[in-house]
Formats: structure tokens, C-alpha cells, sequence
């Protein structure tokens, strides 16, 4: 028999479950909000022409949350899906953190370095100011 | 072509990309830039945007099964990760400064290796004896099998961890999950399980194809036009795809995939090396 202690501890087993669920929903809801915005843009805009063959890049409103968050504020049917694809490139980052959590609670201090150190890569990426 | 039809062929070409990359294990991104670029003339960054958006859908969609069902070796993932996310960094910096026809030049030299790479066989069985470093580093570990669990240990640990970085690097340069690079290191020279590498490369793809994403991302590269129809058909093919995995053979498919993969490559470079992009 397991004594009580034992029981609680936290295993591999909960986390693969936990990160299971984590990357599922993640998945689900980006690919919902997705859907909804697309439909709503080609609502509003599916008559129009798709112009991609020159690059211009995407303006401020679609490559920086505060822009999505505000054009989200105006109704826009684009930044819907760009929120949908924010959702999308943060569940495998959130999924690190829920690690983060997990070996912490294992007590596993070398595999918490390791998830910290690719954290910090994943975060100096998103703020290092790398997008010149 | 309107807004609409170009949505709906896209979504459709996503569709058999996410099913093909799934069945085949190369992954969605590959087939969506050659199909963007190639079929659509839409510029080879917005592609990019567009390929990364796919890897980690996939990726995270399908990890998301092996995971719980502890085939994934997570330790082993974090720990390579480090390298590869890494390397994403590096790829998305030393983007700025490489030109896009030999961009698209290094893609299809990557697509012919990739290739190649579905073909070859692979190591099924696993080593009793690991090296120090597996230890030390917690690297070592078991999968479920058919006829019960059977126990792996790891090797060159030095030697995986490089060529991690160099898959990487290419992920971030050019917008995939370069599964077929993961599943080398792990394989070739680590020794990994088959079953396991190939599960615990899609664990990866999605955080180093994230690590790359957030720069492109604020770089313009991703068109919510583009995304969406790639989102939705890439997840619905890789989706059927698992589905089907379980009840057809994949090996004559994988034969024809390699040949139209490589011919498709042989393009990419032929269009490369005359500034078609």
C-alpha cells in the first residue's frame, strides 16, 4: 500500500495529461476564433482581390498585441484571426510554463533550469527586439 | 481570382497538406510554402508566416494525443529544445540578411533531404547501455508498446544536441518544423526509439517553430488572410490524417509523396537560382 504522501505527489504521469489538455485547447480555441473571424472577414471582404504578390508586411495594427487588442476594440474581422494566431504561437509557450510548474512540484531543480533556459530564449525572442 | 476563391482553394490545398504531412510524418509546413509560393505567386515571406502558423497547429494538435499517452519523452524534448529554439533565434536573425532566392535555394535542398529522409530505414530496437551524459541528465526512459513497456537508453547526447541546433537554425530560417533533421539526431545519433522520436520531434516543432513565430510575426510576415485558411485546413487534414494512419499502409504513399516532394524541390531551387522570388 501507498501511504497518503505518496499518493499526492505529483508524477510524469499528471503532466503529460496536464500538457495533453494544455496543447488541445489551445489548438481548439485558436482554431474557433479562427473561424469566426475568418468568416466574418470574407463577409466584409470576400469580393475583394487578394494582392500577396509583393511583400509590404502586415502594418502596426497586426504585428503587435496592443494593435490587435485595439483593433479587436473597432470590430475588425483581420485582427480576429491575427488574435487566433497569437493564441496559436502562445500554446506551445504556455505549455512550457505549465512544465515549468510541473518539475517544480516534482522537484526536479535540474529540469527546471533546462524549461527556465528555453523560456528565457522563447522571451528574448518575443521582446529582444528582433523584429527589424 | 476573388477574396473567396482564393480563401477556399487554399483551404482546400491546406487540407491535403495537413493530411498528407501527417501521413507521410514530414509535417504541414513544407507543402504550404511550395503550394503558396509556386501555385499562388504569393511572396515567399508571407509563405513563411504562413508554414510556421502550420507547423505548430500540427504540431500541437497531434502532440497533444502522443503525449497523454506516454510515448513522448518530455524530459528529453525540454532538454533538446534548448537547442532548437535556439537555433529558431538565430534563423529568424540571419533571415534579415539572407537574400529570398536562396531562401527558397536552401528550402529545396531541405525538401530533397527530407525526402530522402521518409525512405530510409530506421532503428527499431532499443540500447541497454547509455552513455554518462543520459544519466546525469535524466534522459533515459520507457515507452508503451504492443507487448508491454520497454525500456530505452540514449547515446551522444553532444552530437544530437548539434545537429538540434542546426534544425533550428533551418526552422527559423525558413518557416518549418524540419521534423525530418529532428528525427536524424535523435535517431541516427542518439539512438532514440523510432516511436519515440518521431513523437517527441512533433512535441518540439511547435515550441521551436513558436520561438521563431513571435519575430515574424512582429515582422509582418504572417497575413491574417493567409492564416486562417491554412489554420483551419491544415488541423482538419493532420486531423483525418491521424485517423486514417491507423488503417491504411503508408509505404507506397510515402514513396509517391518523396518523388512529388523532390520534384517540387528541384522547382523551388530551378526558380531560386533565376530570382524567381
Amino acid at each position: 500500500m501507498t501511504n497518503n504522501k505518496e499518493t499526492k505527489r505529483v508524477t510524469d504521469y499528471d503532466m503529460q495529461q496536464l500538457i495533453g489538455q494544455v496543447l488541445r485547447y489551445g489548438v481548439l480555441i485558436s482554431g474557433v476564433v479562427a473561424i469566426i473571424g475568418g468568416i466574418w472577414y470574407l463577409f466584409q471582404q470576400g469580393s475583394g482581390l487578394p494582392d500577396y504578390s509583393t511583400f509590404h508586411g502586415e502594418g502596426e495594427g497586426y504585428t503587435s498585441l496592443t494593435g490587435i487588442i485595439n483593433g479587436l476594440g473597432q470590430g475588425s474581422a483581420k485582427e480576429i484571426i491575427q488574435l487566433g494566431v497569437v493564441i496559436l504561437i502562445a500554446t506551445p509557450i504556455i505549455r512550457i510554463v505549465f512544465s515549468l510548474v510541473a518539475f517544480g512540484l516534482e522537484k526536479d531543480k535540474l529540469y527546471v533550469l533546462i524549461t527556465l533556459i528555453v523560456l528565457s530564449i522563447i522571451l528574448f525572442s518575443t521582446f529582444g527586439g528582433l523584429s527589424i | 481570382m476573388t477574396i473567396l476563391t482564393f480563401t477556399l482553394i487554399l483551404l482546400l490545398g491546406a487540407y491535403l497538406a495537413g493530411l498528407a504531412g501527417s501521413l507521410t510524418g514530414l509535417g504541414g509546413g513544407v507543402v504550404i510554402i511550395p503550394l503558396l509560393t509556386l501555385f499562388f505567386h504569393v511572396d515567399i515571406r508571407y509563405a513563411i508566416g504562413a508554414a510556421l502558423v502550420a507547423s505548430i497547429a500540427t504540431s500541437s494538435g497531434s502532440a497533444s494525443a502522443y503525449v497523454k499517452e506516454g510515448i513522448t519523452n518530455i524530459r528529453l524534448g525540454m532538454f533538446l529544445e534548448i537547442a532548437t529554439t535556439a537555433g529558431a533565434v538565430m534563423g529568424a536573425i540571419l533571415a534579415i540578411y539572407t537574400p529570398v532566392n536562396i531562401v527558397a535555394i536552401l528550402f529545396g535542398v531541405t525538401l530533397i533531404f527530407s525526402a530522402a529522409m521518409t525512405l530510409r530505414k530506421k532503428h527499431e530496437g532499443a540500447l541497454a547501455e547509455g552513455s554518462k551524459l543520459s544519466y546525469l541528465l535524466k534522459l533515459n526512459s520507457s515507452y508503451p508498446a504492443k507487448d508491454g513497456v520497454v525500456d530505452y537508453k540514449l547515446k551522444n547526447i553532444g552530437g544530437g544536441f548539434s545537429i538540434m541546433t542546426l534544425a533550428g537554425m533551418l526552422s527559423g530560417l525558413l518557416g518549418i518544423g524540419s521534423g525530418a533533421l529532428k528525427v536524424l539526431a535523435m535517431d541516427s545519433a542518439m539512438r532514440v526509439p523510432f516511436r519515440v522520436s518521431t513523437t517527441t520531434s512533433n512535441f518540439m516543432v511547435g515550441v521551436t517553430a513558436a520561438a521563431s513565430a513571435v519575430v515574424y510575426l512582429q515582422r509582418g510576415y504572417i497575413d491574417p488572410g493567409i492564416a486562417f485558411p491554412v489554420i483551419i485546413g491544415v488541423l482538419a487534414g493532420a486531423f483525418t490524417g491521424s485517423k486514417l494512419l491507423m488503417k491504411i499502409d503508408v509505404k507506397w504513399l510515402k514513396i509517391i509523396f518523396s518523388f512529388a516532394i523532390t520534384a517540387i524541390a528541384l522547382n523551388m531551387i530551378y526558380n531560386g537560382f533565376n530570382h524567381k522570388f
